[in-house]
């Protein structure tokens, strides 16, 4: 049913709190890409087969008539017992997935697999009991709760306050926490000025990167003579290593739904476009899911909750442009053309979508907007710090413990995030660098773990938010060739358009490729940074003027590296292979074989109880051989 | 000249869009899904139906890395290649997928039309690097050993 007026919107909320309160216990199996790999569906449908076995009743939909709206009681629309097996959005934590949540006991079983289900069903859901072995463990310590875990205890989880707590696929669990209460209190309460003003004044900045501040943004738009208004949200998160807004999108996209018809509403739009990557099938399953609810609720549409605004939203798959993420680039994908960026202004505020103003936001900084609104602005400039307000969300990736995803306050030091919450160094190798900001940001290092991630801080060291992206990188990664792989990434990514970009980039990476190659020379460091500052100078876009950063950062910090590649012919760390050979000491080798049972290329040639030789034409230099000897013989 | 269907069925989705310019993208998306590939042949005839010239149409289908013209093979493994995967040693297993389906540089696709190999700069899925997908089934965690396993079980599959 369309939901036409406050009160029944009122009640409704009450009776999806009541149906979830009614739940006896709620099983909540993470869905998110990651678990999905990693097996999850099965456990959800083993799950469920067991709890239909004992005779709950289980996942029952929750239906709102026109009786039941009209009902303010607040009685649960559910009859008798009843529990709930949900598939929920990401919890982050996806190093240890698959991951199950039971509640009330707040209890999560990590890396769960189908043989577990039983288990779990006869223990922990009908005799009350914790099962150790599932449960996460570090130092020697189990940790029953969720909120306990040392990866969890740290963060200040606001905008991925439910993913991981409800299933995304259904919005009476939206409304169960409290959902489109934002909205309600913006469309019967609040003028167009106010809500401007309210974001304006909270100083939310955008997250994908810039860090531009969003009310600004609004008001700009809400000036405009022309009438015919856009909002469109930047889901096309193309960074490699950022998954922060796929989260979102996979696990509360009502959220982020209810900031962009806020932001409608603030504006004067009637339509709104969301972006998304075409690598995020999933997240475009589920958008298109709330957006067919919500249209059914009456949260989208025309006349939204009896309130006379009227809204419609619309999806829009990408193609593969890591281009498309700069706003103007975007826009012009949406309109059905090659995405490349054009000179400004006019500004996608005056003229973007359309040739018409435009509000373009990103997914995290759309899902901010509910909650500035329902708690105030006092609230929300408490969190982070005076020039960033807010949370920020992490992708913490690479040679990381925990690898996942994370929201902090802004301000943050790359310590407490690497140390704190990452659980440090993978194998506890030793830090070397990490990669801030994807390919357009910069490399901090062990000089920087004290440094506050906030946009201010970091623009001052060279480097950038960017859209939150952290890749660790440990003493076994090659500088150069980070350097070589992101240049590979920008090149193959520039639209074409501007010459600097196009030409420079393919230079920059022909010389990094003649480096790692062994082929490099010392003019050819000069030569990278006089391009490098070009390209910089004279580029139009995002892209382009970053798109040197990565190389221009590791030469001015990893200097001595490219030196050693380019004089002494060597990778320290065996990255680059041209520059390396495995070999085996023959007075060490016992001739167990093992290495080469172990040689995924039958490389390794010869006798038991006789030192092995590797055949260095055959050899990839995988380092296979190397992890497994057990006499330490094999070295690069 | 291709079959009638696939002109049928270019009719079909763009009257699920509308006549206009702005829709070409999501038409040929929805072309390739359903052939895994976009046939030149049909993108001039869908230029005509969205009243924009073939040169154009053609100028937005090379732009994006998504579409092919060429056809494509009956598994898709896309390997991915963003950073975290790249730290975690995505080069090898990319390699050993050359290798064992014998791709000459610059091929993509197998002979025997079984396999396409591709790269992609995320997924998404860093938390499981290096991942890659089949036919966007996600497979966590990969090195040359478990790859060398999943193609000899897709060409099981494929024979059985």
């Amino acid at each position: 049913m369309r939901i036409s007026n406050r009160e029944e919107f009122e009640n409704v909320q009450k009776q999806a709190k009541a149906a979830m309160q009614a739940e006896q216990y709620r099983i909540l199996v993470c869905a998110g890409t990651g678990c999905l790999a990693g097996g999850s569906e099965k456990i959800y449908n083993k799950l469920l087969e067991l709890a239909k076995a004992h005779g709950q009743n289980v996942n029952v939909a929750v239906e709102f008539s026109a009786e039941a709206a009209h009902n303010s009681d607040g009685s649960c629309p559910v009859n008798g017992e009843c529990a709930g097996i949900k598939k929920s959005g990401c919890h982050g934590f996806c190093e240890m997935g698959p991951l199950v949540r039971i509640e009330p006991l707040g209890i999560l079983y990590i890396k769960v697999k189908e043989e577990d289900c039983d288990e779990i069903f006869s223990r922990t859901i009908l005799a009350g009991e914790t099962i150790d072995r599932l449960l996460y463990k570090i130092n020697g310590v189990s940790y029953k709760a969720q909120e306990d875990i040392p990866f969890y205890a740290k963060q200040t989880r606001l905008v991925l306050k439910n993913c991981g707590h409800i299933d995304a696929e259904h919005i009476s669990e939206y409304f169960a926490v409290g959902g489109y209460t934002a909205l309600e209190k913006v469309l019967f309460s609040m003028s167009r000025d106010e809500v401007i003003n309210c974001i304006y004044d909270s100083e939310l900045r955008g997250r994908g990167g810039g860090g531009f501040q969003t009310g600004y943004k609004w008001k700009q738009v809400a000036r405009q003579k022309e009438t015919q208004r856009y909002v469109v949200c930047n889901g096309d998160e193309g960074d490699p290593g950022a998954f922060m807004d796929r989260s979102v999108m996979e696990g509360d996209p009502h959220k982020m739904i209810e900031g962009m018809i806020i932001a409608g509403y603030a504006v004067g739009a009637q339509e709104g476009y969301i972006y998304v990557r075409a690598e995020y099938p999933l997240a475009i399953k589920r958008l298109k899911i709330a957006i067919e609810q919500a249209e059914e609720a009456g949260i989208l549409g025309d006349n939204i909750l009896g309130s006379g605004y009227s809204f419609k939203l619309h999806i829009n798959r990408g193609a593969g442009a890591f281009v498309c993420g700069e706003g103007s680039a975007l826009t012009a994908s949406i309109e059905g053309e090659r995405g490349m960026p054009r000179t400004k202004p006019p500004r996608t505020v005056e003229q973007g979508l359309f040739g018409k103003p435009t509000v373009l936001n990103n997914v995290e900084t759309y899902a901010n907007v509910p909650m500035i609104i329902n708690n105030g602005v006092e609230w929300y400039k408490s969190i982070g710090t005076e020039k960033s307000p807010g949370t920020k969300a992490f992708a913490v990736t690479g040679s990381i413990k925990n690898t996942g995803l994370i929201e902090v306050p802004m301000g943050t030091t790359l310590r407490e995030i690497v140390y704190d919450i990452g659980g440090g160094i993978k194998n506890d190798k030793k830090f070397k660098a990490v990669q801030i900001g994807g390919p357009s940001g910069g490399c901090l290092i062990g000089t920087d773990l004290d440094l506050p991630l906030d946009f201010d801080s970091l623009k001052k060291r060279g480097a950038m938010i960017g859209s939150g992206g952290l890749v660790i990188m440990d003493e076994d990664t090659c500088m150069v060739e980070v350097a070589r792989f992101f240049m590979n990434f920008t090149q193959n990514e520039s639209c074409g358009k501007c010459i600097p970009c196009r030409e420079g980039t393919k230079r920059m990476l022909e010389i990094l490729e003649e480096i790692v190659a062994g082929n490099g020379t010392l003019e050819h460091l000069d030569m990278l940074e006089e391009l490098g500052t070009a390209i910089t100078d004279t580029s139009l876009c995002g892209l382009g003027k970053s798109a040197a950063l990565p190389v221009l950062s590791t030469l001015r910090t990893f200097r001595d590296e490219y030196v050693e590649h380019v004089v002494d012919k060597r990778c320290r760390t065996g990255v680059c292979k041209s520059l390396c050979q495995i070999t085996i000491n023959p007075d060490k080798c016992k001739g167990c074989s093992k290495c080469a049972r172990n040689c995924p290329v039958s490389a390794i040639e010869g006798q038991i109880k006789n030192p092995y030789t590797i055949n260095q034409s055959k050899c990839i230099k995988c380092g296979a051989c190397l992890d497994g000897c057990p006499f330490g013989a094999i070295s690069r | 000249m291709l079959d009638k269907s696939y002109y049928e069925k270019v009719d079909e989705i763009v009257a699920g869009y509308g006549d206009e310019s702005r829709y070409l993208i999501p038409v040929i998306q929805d072309v390739q899904s359903e052939y895994r590939y976009l046939p030149p042949e049909l993108l001039k005839y869908i230029a005509e139906k969205l009243h924009i010239t073939e040169a154009k149409a053609y100028s937005v289908a090379t732009f994006y890395e998504n579409f092919s013209l060429e056809p494509k093979g009956k598994y898709i493994i896309k390997v991915c290649d963003g950073t975290a995967c790249h730290v975690r040693k995505s080069t090898d297993v990319l390699n050993m997928i050359r290798d064992l389906l014998e791709l000459k540089p610059g091929q993509n696709t197998t002979d025997d039309m079984m396999f396409t190999l591709e790269t992609v700069s995320c997924l998404g899925a860093c938390g499981l690097a290096p991942v890659l997908t089949v036919n966007d089934v996600v497979h966590p965690s990969m090195t040359p050993e478990k790859v060398t396993e999943l193609i000899y079980e897709l060409r099981e599959e494929a024979q059985a």
